[in-house]
């Protein structure tokens, strides 16, 4: 690629334009573009499942795919959007691309180890692809036994082993971050000044570095057992398909915390940004990172409530759900705080964050209901659950990723979107959202089951509404990959700082150079300090209040 | 490859250079100690649930060969740390020969594991493949067992059929009796194949580190190694001790449990 005219002479992008170049690269952001087409890739993937899962609900009789290949097709979406989208998303990309930048260094500790997690993740995708081509699995992204290790007539082993190898990757990714964010913060970046957005990537790291593994031992016995008819989760030796259970679900639930925490950085970012103001509660919002971090480990068995488990472990999962709440709440309640009594504008990223606030909430409140053990009782294995987890990771999750690659655009590419049709795919998609899932919350207290290819005939308004909602859900996703392509030949040329925002990231080129800064930075500001800081030009001429983001005009 | 002493650009300093290393180092053994977790959680929950089985299998294994494993291990940890000490202080001749010290520990402890795995497979303890637990005591020529040792086995088994079906008759079989056998060889099954699993997992890991310390002295007779530059002599020690206290943990559950010394 050519240097944008206009824009800076040498940068990341042109640096060198051989294929060996990018493939062998250790530079940290085109590694991120790297793990950018990957996960969109399977994205689709994952996408096209949830299309055929959707059109087979939208007539009870579910005899469009049936119903041994409507198992093996939620299991395909649960496995390609946890595993090979959702978790590695704004990891791999926002955070492996703005890390360095946001703490003044010039790459990652450890580039060759970034590449290399990138190879296997592909790697791991291989195998993900053969087990979907050969015929996919029908157990559920949850692979519980005994079913998983002594009844499925699929590809079992091969998922858990592409999930395995999945997991190298991960972990690869998290301890580059965290020896990153210990190790090499430029001169004068404490701890405490540190961007929000790299709190929540240090703490998501603590979760890759102590969950994964979990899994993969836990999926190593699976398949083993399997494989060579050992015990360990089939009663005739004795074993206990519960203790699968507890295992997967050990890592399963931090998993999930996984996949909120780095769009909750994003958030962090974009808000104080589009109301002008410090954010609110810094220091809370750094702690209640790890907050979730530490206490999301503690509450596993609140998937397991309906396994004959004793009432007072129950009762005490049940008690820690509610605990973890608490500093998800937090951030919640210093992001509404900075908002208010700022100067708010309306940006694409700001329309995403805002989405994001409401649609966590709900998501995030609607997980108290299942946390109460009378009501999980009623709700478990309904749609309400389905709902649940959609809203955090769709409204939320998602909403957080699209957002963050909005408003990191200019720096990544140089361009800037097209402000008017991005804001109008974000409210599509937030439309086709809640019109998608919205609907499920209430399939789900009427009692219609999850994992069914088919429902009783009283359902089908609800369950046609959902589809109508998922196209034009697909509507909103397609939207900004039309555009976002535009932008990157058409695009208006974004100076180093177009909306502007505090932040080491935008004191450098657009895009930056490969070594990211002209010269080490120094830092001796506090962090989204928009009022001492007159030489990003955010105080008007004759107010001292900050104007409003201006980003495209 | 890594010249030595060489600045690599993301880092400021050489010591920032090494203190990454090292940190990195730490936390990959983090992520090690969880993988490990799993399967010692999966051994602790099934030696509580099954004392007896898990009692009687445990007896089957050879103690001399485990004890005499864990010494090669403890020696070779020793002097893997008189390795990284002669790069530290630059006796550069010394480290690869230590390191070969350790390869050559290393590698009596993989063969050890060979030959017991091969006894197991011998005496019908493979889950699997016709697993028996009552081979030996039915067989004593084709275990090497005779005279006090066969009569104190059988002895073992009979006490172990005996409490299975006592356990049976609580949980409220039908036939407790027929039972107690089938129950046994069935949670004998359970303990040999999480032996199999953790033993089969720290070797695998034993074997990676046999790999990792080819490497080490080949770099080492190069001269590579002193005080200036030994990063890769003291991360790699780092995970040669953790490999090493995997096995501290694992010979006492496995080999010492309710051992019966004759």
């Amino acid at each position: 690629m050519s240097a944008i005219a206009g824009g800076p002479a040498e940068t990341y992008l042109s640096h060198e334009s051989t294929i060996a170049s990018w493939l062998l690269t250790r530079d940290h952001k085109r590694i991120a573009l790297l793990f950018f087409a990957s996960i969109t890739a399977f994205f689709f993937v994952g996408g096209a499942a949830a299309t055929l899962i959707r059109l087979n609900l939208v007539e009870p009789s579910g005899q469009l795919l049936g119903a041994d290949l409507y198992n093996r097709m939620f299991t395909m979406h649960g496995i390609v959007m946890v595993w090979f989208f959702l978790i590695p998303s704004i990891p791999t990309t926002l955070g492996n691309f703005l890390i360095p930048l946001m703490i003044g260094a010039r790459d990652l500790a450890f580039p060759r180890l970034n590449l290399a997690s990138w190879y296997v993740f592909n790697i791991s995708g291989m195998i993900a692809l053969y087990f979907i081509i050969a015929g996919g699995v029908d157990t559920g992204w949850t692979f519980y036994t005994p079913y998983s290790t002594l009844f499925s007539n699929s590809h079992v082993i091969a998922a858990a082993f592409a999930v395995f190898v999945n997991g190298f990757s991960s972990f690869m990714t998290a301890l580059n971050f965290v020896v990153t964010i210990h190790r090499l913060r430029a001169p004068g970046m404490t701890w405490f000044r540190l961007p929000l957005f790299v709190w929540a990537h240090y703490a998501t790291s603590l979760i890759f570095i102590l969950g994964t593994p979990v899994i993969a031992i836990t999926l190593l016995l699976a398949g083993l057992e399997r494989m060579f008819h050992m015990g360990f989760f089939n009663p005739a030796y004795g074993g206990d398909p519960i203790l699968f259970q507890h295992l997967f679900w050990f890592y399963s639930h931090p998993a999930v915390y996984i996949m909120i925490l780095p769009a909750m950085g994003v958030i962090s970012e974009i808000i104080p940004t589009f109301a002008r103001k410090p954010i609110f509660g810094y220091d809370f919002i750094a702690a209640s990172s790890i907050g979730i971090a530490v206490i999301g480990f503690i509450v596993w068995a609140h998937h397991m409530f309906l396994t004959g488990q004793s009432t007072y472990s129950a009762l005490a999962f049940s008690f820690l759900t509610f605990l973890v709440a608490v500093p998800s709440a937090v951030k919640v309640f210093n992001w509404t705080a900075t908002l208010y009594k700022g100067s708010i504008s309306f940006d694409t990223p700001m329309l995403y964050a805002l989405g994001f606030i409401g649609l966590f909430t709900i998501g995030g409140l609607t997980g108290l209901f299942l946390a109460c053990l009378g009501l999980d009782i009623h709700l478990h294995d309904t749609y309400f659950v389905v709902a649940h987890f959609h809203y955090i990771m769709v409204g939320g999750a998602i909403m957080g990723y699209l957002g963050g690659i909005h408003f990191w655009w200019p720096k990544i590419t140089g361009r800037l979107y097209p402000e008017y049709l991005a804001r109008i795919a974000a409210i599509t998609l937030f439309v086709g959202f809640n019109l998608t899932f919205f609907p499920q919350f209430i399939l789900g207290f009427l009692g219609m089951p999850r994992r069914y290819h088919n429902y009783p005939p009283e359902y089908q308004v609800l369950n046609v509404m959902s589809t109508a909602g998922a196209s034009i859900l697909a509507l909103g996703y397609l939207l900004p990959m039309i555009y976002l392509s535009w932008s990157m030949r058409y695009g208006k040329v974004a100076g180093k700082n177009p909306w502007p925002a505090t932040g080491l990231e935008w004191t450098t080129d657009s895009p930056p150079l490969t070594e990211n800064f002209h010269e080490t930075p120094v830092v001796d500001w506090e962090p989204y300090d928009f009022l001492h800081r007159p030489e990003l030009g955010l105080l008007g001429a004759t107010s001292k209040k900050p104007v409003p983001a201006h980003g495209d005009d | 490859m890594h010249r030595t002493g060489e600045l690599y650009g993301q880092f400021q300093t050489l010591e920032q250079q090494k203190e990454s290393a090292t940190l990195g180092m730490w936390v990959f053994l983090i992520t090690e100690i969880l993988f490990f977790g799993g399967l010692f959680m999966a051994y602790t929950v099934n030696r509580h649930a099954f004392p007896t089985a898990f009692g009687v299998s445990g007896n089957m294994l050879d103690l001399n060969l485990g004890f005499f494993n864990t010494i090669v291990l403890i020696a070779s940890s020793f002097t893997m740390a008189m390795s990284v000490w002669s790069a530290q202080t630059s006796r550069k001749k010394a480290v690869p020969a230590w390191l070969i010290a350790t390869l050559i520990l290393g590698s009596a402890f993989l063969g050890i594991k060979v030959v017991e795995y091969k006894q197991k497979f011998d005496h019908h303890l493979i889950p699997g493949y016709h697993f028996d637990i009552t081979y030996c005591s039915n067989n004593p020529g084709a275990c090497g067992l005779s005279g006090k040792e066969l009569d104190d086995e059988k002895k073992e088994i009979k006490e172990g059929i005996e409490a299975e079906a006592n356990e049976a008759k609580k949980r409220g079989a039908p036939n407790p009796e027929e039972v107690g056998l089938t129950a046994l060889n069935a949670h004998a099954q359970l303990y040999f194949s999480l032996y199999f699993g953790m033993t089969g997992l720290h070797a695998l890991h034993m074997i990676i580190g046999a790999g990792l310390l080819l490497w080490l002295i080949f770099e080492g007779l190069k001269g590579r190694f002193d005080a200036n530059y030994n990063t890769p002599v003291e991360n790699i020690g780092l995970y040669w001790h953790f490999v090493d206290i995997v096995w501290i943990f694992l010979f006492p559950l496995l080999y010492l449990i309710n051992r019966h010394l004759a």
